[in-house]
């Protein structure tokens, strides 16, 4: 991967999370869409202030339960009656409502598996690097106590001296430059 | 506010409700964050913390001592025998697993029904769940003679072309508890990443930042990541409501599908779920109070939390009683089985009845003293119930499995239990490995979920028409 070089964004620091959403919903509708929040717990007027409204996980989910229910359930009929067939009691070789319990285990343990990883995948975690922590004041302030809004250069909309005066219009607590 | 109801002193109390607050008033993110993580990231480990992880570290060696032995002689050295082929091994399966169950309603079921009050006890009752777990996970490991074949218990392609056997509630088992321990761990984890995020910004020492920098992978609290967390969390709460559940409801089939009197009963189920819970919440409470104590987070830890905990497991204290009640209602009357009536009357009144009365003691009568307020918000007499209460739980599977088997059928075939000097130090070394697992967690990971507490505060209420500049005095 090509390095890259220059500005990541511009980075506002914020008090409280109102300032915040006021911010993005106002960049918001100032055209700016490569933008992100950040916030020490979830915000969820944020993400809506940015628009950011697809979520895959509740499908990914679905669908890693279902693949556990189908394999287990699968597994036990396929072992109980072809692979291994036992004659417990005389009960029937298709022994399905014993066959509900491992299957319903799965389910969940797939599902859950499911739905811890894909929210890694899709939110691109672990990474270890990420411009923003290059900044001075992100890594004090975002995990802790301080309410982030970053206009990305990648955005067509972005100029440097545009993009700063429109942040600092929203009495931040500050705005700095993030370097890649 | 404070002129409606002028007698309330407490600032613990919300004059608006009458109720004691989940977080005591003048927090702010800050205070909240720095109170957390200094608890973690100090570099004078107070002594207290030293000596306890010690103590709990000799009876860790106990346990290997007797494990150790167990190996190398066999379960011989249990009181397992015929009649009574389960012992302390699956009584201690039954109640560590029973106290496993709390971590997750607390973490769980109470998420689902937004109960705000959760959020400073469950991160260190998810672990409970997980230290429980792993406790419990290890008895019938250690008791089915020759561990190291272990595996076999699962369903892989092998030269013997040997499978298992499906229709067993023993099987189901194996599948209910690796499932419980895999979603608890993977639940509790996602739930730790942003605040372990936090600690790796926070952290000072270079090898805390590598530490946390790498469990936090790289979190920075994106609003976007947010949302698919909470999905993620929620949906995570969503499948171990019916774990949970399904979890004791499957031990209670291990029982439950036996053929011997006082196991075969459909009762089951929903009375050991109760009384997982029951056991769960007393063992968060012997917990909770100490570290509170210890850490100082009365203004996180509040009288709410202790309250709340007390007035669960009142109500989960009558659902075992109710279960109680019905297998007596069962075997003496409803059964018109005098295997089942002998059960019962020897349960009581027979040599072992001694236990059975141990039990209605610890577990129905002396918890009925939880209905006054007061005692539910003194700390040393609800420290006091939660230790009665774990005991009786424990005794309750004790009369489950031992005066269940010891006089079945044909008396010819009756037989006694009189438990090893083996078994208690089994027993003993598990409590300390539990222990010794505690001690290293709420010195090195964040026993309070710091992102959730902060939702809880005033100022993250979101008060969108009101200027800037005003917002910043509150």
């Amino acid at each position: 991967m090509a390095e890259r070089e220059g500005t990541y964004g511009l980075l506002a620091e914020f008090e409280t999370p109102s300032q915040l959403v006021r911010a993005a919903e106002n960049a918001y509708a100032a055209g700016y869409r490569r933008m992100d929040c950040y916030s020490p717990y979830p915000l969820e007027e944020a993400a809506e202030a940015i628009g950011f409204h697809k979520n895959e996980v509740p499908l990914m989910t679905l669908i890693g339960g279902l693949l556990g229910v189908g394999a287990m359930f699968l597994l036990e009929t396929w072992i109980s009656v072809w692979s291994y067939p036992l004659n417990i009691a005389g009960r029937p070789y298709f022994s399905w409502p014993a066959f509900i319990v491992p299957a319903y285990e799965w389910t969940i343990l797939w599902s859950g598996l499911s739905a811890a990883f894909c929210m890694l995948a899709v939110c691109g975690l672990p990474q270890v690097y990420h411009p923003l922590f290059n900044a001075p004041n992100f890594r004090s302030g975002a995990t802790s106590d301080k309410f982030f809004l970053c206009l990305e250069s990648t955005d067509p909309k972005f100029e440097v001296a545009e993009a700063r005066a429109f942040l600092e219009s929203f009495a931040p607590v500050s705005v700095v430059e993030v370097e890649y | 506010m404070a002129t409606k109801e002028p007698e309330i002193k407490d600032p613990m109390i919300d004059p608006r409700t009458g109720e004691y607050r989940e977080v005591a008033p003048g927090h702010t993110f800050k205070s909240v964050t720095e109170k957390i993580s200094r608890i973690v990231l100090t570099p004078h480990t107070p002594l207290g913390w030293y000596f306890g992880f010690m103590l709990a570290g000799g009876f860790v060696f106990v346990l290997l001592t007797a494990v150790t032995w167990l190996f190398l002689t066999g379960v011989g050295i249990w009181a397992i025998s015929m009649p009574v082929a389960w012992g302390f091994a699956i009584v201690n399966f039954v109640w560590w697993i029973g106290i496993g169950h709390a971590g997750t309603l607390i973490s769980a079921i109470l998420l689902l029904f937004k109960q705000g009050w959760r959020n400073s006890i469950n991160r260190f009752a998810e672990a409970m769940t997980i230290f429980a777990v792993i406790c419990a996970g290890m008895f019938p490991l250690i008791h089915v003679g020759r561990p190291w074949l272990g595996y076999w218990l699962f369903p892989y392609p092998s030269t013997m072309n040997v499978w298992p056997q499906f229709r067993s509630p023993l099987l189901w088992d194996v599948f209910a508890v690796s499932t419980y321990a895999t979603i608890s761990v993977v639940f509790w984890y996602v739930g730790m990443i942003p605040d372990l995020g936090t600690l790796r910004d926070r952290a000072t020492s270079k090898f805390a930042q590598f530490f946390y920098g790498t469990l936090s992978m790289g979190w920075r609290g994106s609003v976007r990541h947010w949302v698919r967390y909470e999905t993620a969390s929620l949906l995570l709460a969503g499948l171990s409501t019916p774990l949970v559940l399904s979890v004791h409801t499957v031990i209670s089939f291990d029982f439950a599908v036996a053929l011997v009197p006082g196991w075969h009963t459909t009762i089951f189920p929903p009375y050991f779920v109760a009384g997982a819970i029951y056991s769960g919440f007393a063992m968060v409470i012997t917990l909770a109070i100490p570290i509170r104590k210890f850490y100082h987070l009365e203004d996180l830890i509040t009288m709410r939390h202790i309250d709340n905990m007390n007035k669960v497991m009142l109500a989960t204290g009558l659902i075992v009683a109710y279960g109680y009640s019905t297998e007596v209602v069962m075997s003496y009357w409803y059964s018109a089985s005098h295997w089942e009536y002998f059960m019962m009357w020897n349960r009581m009144f027979g040599p072992m009845g001694w236990s059975y009365w141990v039990l209605i003691t610890c577990n129905i009568a002396l918890p009925q003293l939880l209905w006054s307020r007061k005692l539910r918000q003194n700390v040393a007499f609800t420290f006091i119930m939660s230790l009665i209460i774990n005991t009786g739980m424990w005794f309750e599977r004790f009369v489950i499995v031992v005066t269940s088997l010891y006089r079945d059928y044909l008396p010819s075939a009756w037989g006694t239990y009189r438990a090893t000097k083996w078994d208690y130090a089994t027993f003993v070394g598990t409590l300390g490995l539990f222990t010794f697992l505690f001690f290293l967690f709420i010195r090195f990971l964040p026993m309070i979920p710091m992102s959730e507490i902060r939702m809880l505060l005033p100022q993250a209420k979101m008060r969108r028409e009101a200027e800037p500049q005003l917002e910043a005095g509150d």
